[in-house]
């Protein structure tokens, strides 16, 4: 069987703002045999609710652009930002789907020597995990169970929504990270308004901090109500605006009460299979991870 | 009573149209004409976490569409409150794709000059480094601790390749729509 292979579209957050994403992904899908290629010169994928929301079209040449990087690799893309995977899965999905815009994308592309072609799929890194993975091997190579860890998991809207597009199930009953935080012996917690948004999308982070700040209050706050050791996110979005945003609240409240450490999905089975905290940046992120990585090696 | 003569005045019946026709470039026709059966139900503004902290009724977008109240739809500042959830989308019973429309919505109005400062400030970065959110020193040194490349593999590490994303957005047209958005906002 030829090894599996990923082009690993990097996007904007997860590089430039939380590398520890990228090495903690990288690491992960090495661990379990998969090759993972660098999509040279990817730009912005760009965000489906800012330039989506200012251009369309633009957007969707953009996105079609980065697109033709993997089908040029030959290899289906994987993404650690449900930002890119909305731009990226849905630009790919209109484009195959009408070739009026297929083929005014293209006449774009002509003048950089481009051509989409339709030919590589979008998916998500919590999608290899779960189902070419799988929870058993990832079960077998944890030798540093997390049990005793309350994770607080926040889903993002764009990993689930809209459903007739991603087809990742109901968007209201999802369980795909709870099954991955359990194959690592975490325990995945419930809380108040589990599958609300961080609040950062659409251009709101940007726009109206205040706002989107407000959203963020209110999630770890019923977190924090339920005990949660950490927040798990698939989204390298939704981590800046819970890891930034916390810190945010601390000056803007003046408490200091906000130190939920938060973790992308491959850096929580990183911590389970073996990855040093230090690799995984976990240092180096705004608001602390220390009582949690405190926590694993206690128990 | 208010209301009425306001429509009465100021309605542009060709706004549903717009609409319609700008979305089904890019989604289906068939799901763009949804947009006329909305009834006002609410299950959007129920659904929505954004209504409950802002002003934004996410349903007066469709009944202003419906009513041709097109200068009142694009000049509403609470229309960048939306977080493109897609909540909405999800549970309309009328299967109307409702945060398609938003983005619609304010791809009109960025057209039409009306924009948010910081979101033109964030099409700048674009336009320069081919990120949003571009690299600075602070990241670089985290790189380099855990054993990255001080750049990644993007655009940043191949100017070649930020050139055309550079040749895109002239030859889509964005760049200069964006440009005279910042005209407007500076008047």
């Amino acid at each position: 069987m030829r090894r599996s292979r990923y082009a690993y579209f990097l996007g904007c957050l997860t590089p430039n703002r939380y590398p520890g994403i990228e090495a903690a992904t990288k690491d992960v899908l090495n661990a379990f045999d998969i090759e993972v290629l660098e999509m040279n010169g990817a730009s912005c994928c760009p965000a489906p609710g800012v330039f989506g929301s200012f251009d369309l079209f633009n957007w969707a040449v953009i996105a079609a652009r980065n697109l033709t990087i993997a089908e040029e690799l030959n290899a289906d893309i994987t993404v650690t930002c449900n930002g890119c995977y909305a731009t990226l899965q849905e630009a790919n999905h209109l484009l195959k789907e009408n070739k009026e815009l297929r083929d005014r994308v293209n006449e774009v592309l002509a003048k950089i020597n481009r051509e989409y072609k339709g030919t590589v799929n979008v998916v998500h890194v919590v999608e290899i995990l779960r189902y070419e993975v799988g929870l058993e091997r990832i079960s077998d190579a944890t030798i540093q169970p997390l049990t005793g860890i309350k994770v607080g998991v926040h889903y993002g809207c764009h990993f689930l929504k809209p459903s007739d597009i991603r087809h990742q199930g109901s968007s209201e009953t999802p369980v795909i990270m709870e099954e991955l935080i359990g194959a690592v012996d975490a325990e995945p917690v419930e809380y108040k308004e589990k599958l609300m948004c961080c609040g950062a999308g659409g251009g709101v982070r940007a726009a109206k901090p205040d706002i989107a700040l407000d959203f963020t209050k209110e999630k770890i706050d019923n977190m924090l109500a339920v005990g949660a050791d950490c927040v798990c996110t698939p989204c390298a979005f939704c981590h800046f605006q819970f890891d930034q945003g916390q810190q945010e609240l601390n000056a803007k409240i003046g408490n200091g009460h906000y130190n939920l450490p938060v973790v992308l999905i491959t850096q929580l089975i990183g911590l389970g299979i073996g990855i040093s905290p230090n690799r995984m940046g976990l240092y180096d992120q705004k608001t602390q991870t220390q009582t949690l990585i405190d926590k694993i090696r206690l128990e | 009573m208010v209301e009425a003569q306001k429509i009465v005045r100021e309605a542009n019946p060709e706004f549903i149209e717009e609409i319609i026709e700008y979305g089904s470039k890019f989604f289906g026709r068939e799901e763009m004409e949804r947009l006329k059966a909305c009834i006002q139900c609410g299950t959007c503004v129920g659904s929505c976490p954004s209504g409950r902290r802002t002003a934004w009724r996410v349903k007066s977008i469709f009944r202003k569409a419906q009513l041709g109240l097109k200068d009142d739809a694009l000049r509403d500042d609470d229309l960048w409150d939306c977080t493109t959830c897609y909540t909405c989308q999800e549970r309309c019973p009328r299967k109307i794709s409702t945060t398609d429309v938003v983005r619609i919505v304010r791809n009109i109005a960025f057209r039409n000059g009306i924009a948010q400062a910081r979101h033109l400030a964030v099409c700048g970065y674009l336009f320069k480094f081919g990120h949003a959110v571009p690299i600075n020193d602070e990241i670089r040194g985290v790189r380099k601790k855990i054993g990255l490349k001080e750049l990644p593999a993007t655009v940043h590490s191949f100017p070649e390749a930020l050139k055309e994303v550079q040749k895109i957005v002239e030859e889509t047209g964005f760049k200069k729509v964006v440009e005279e958005a910042e005209k407007s906002e500076k008047k």
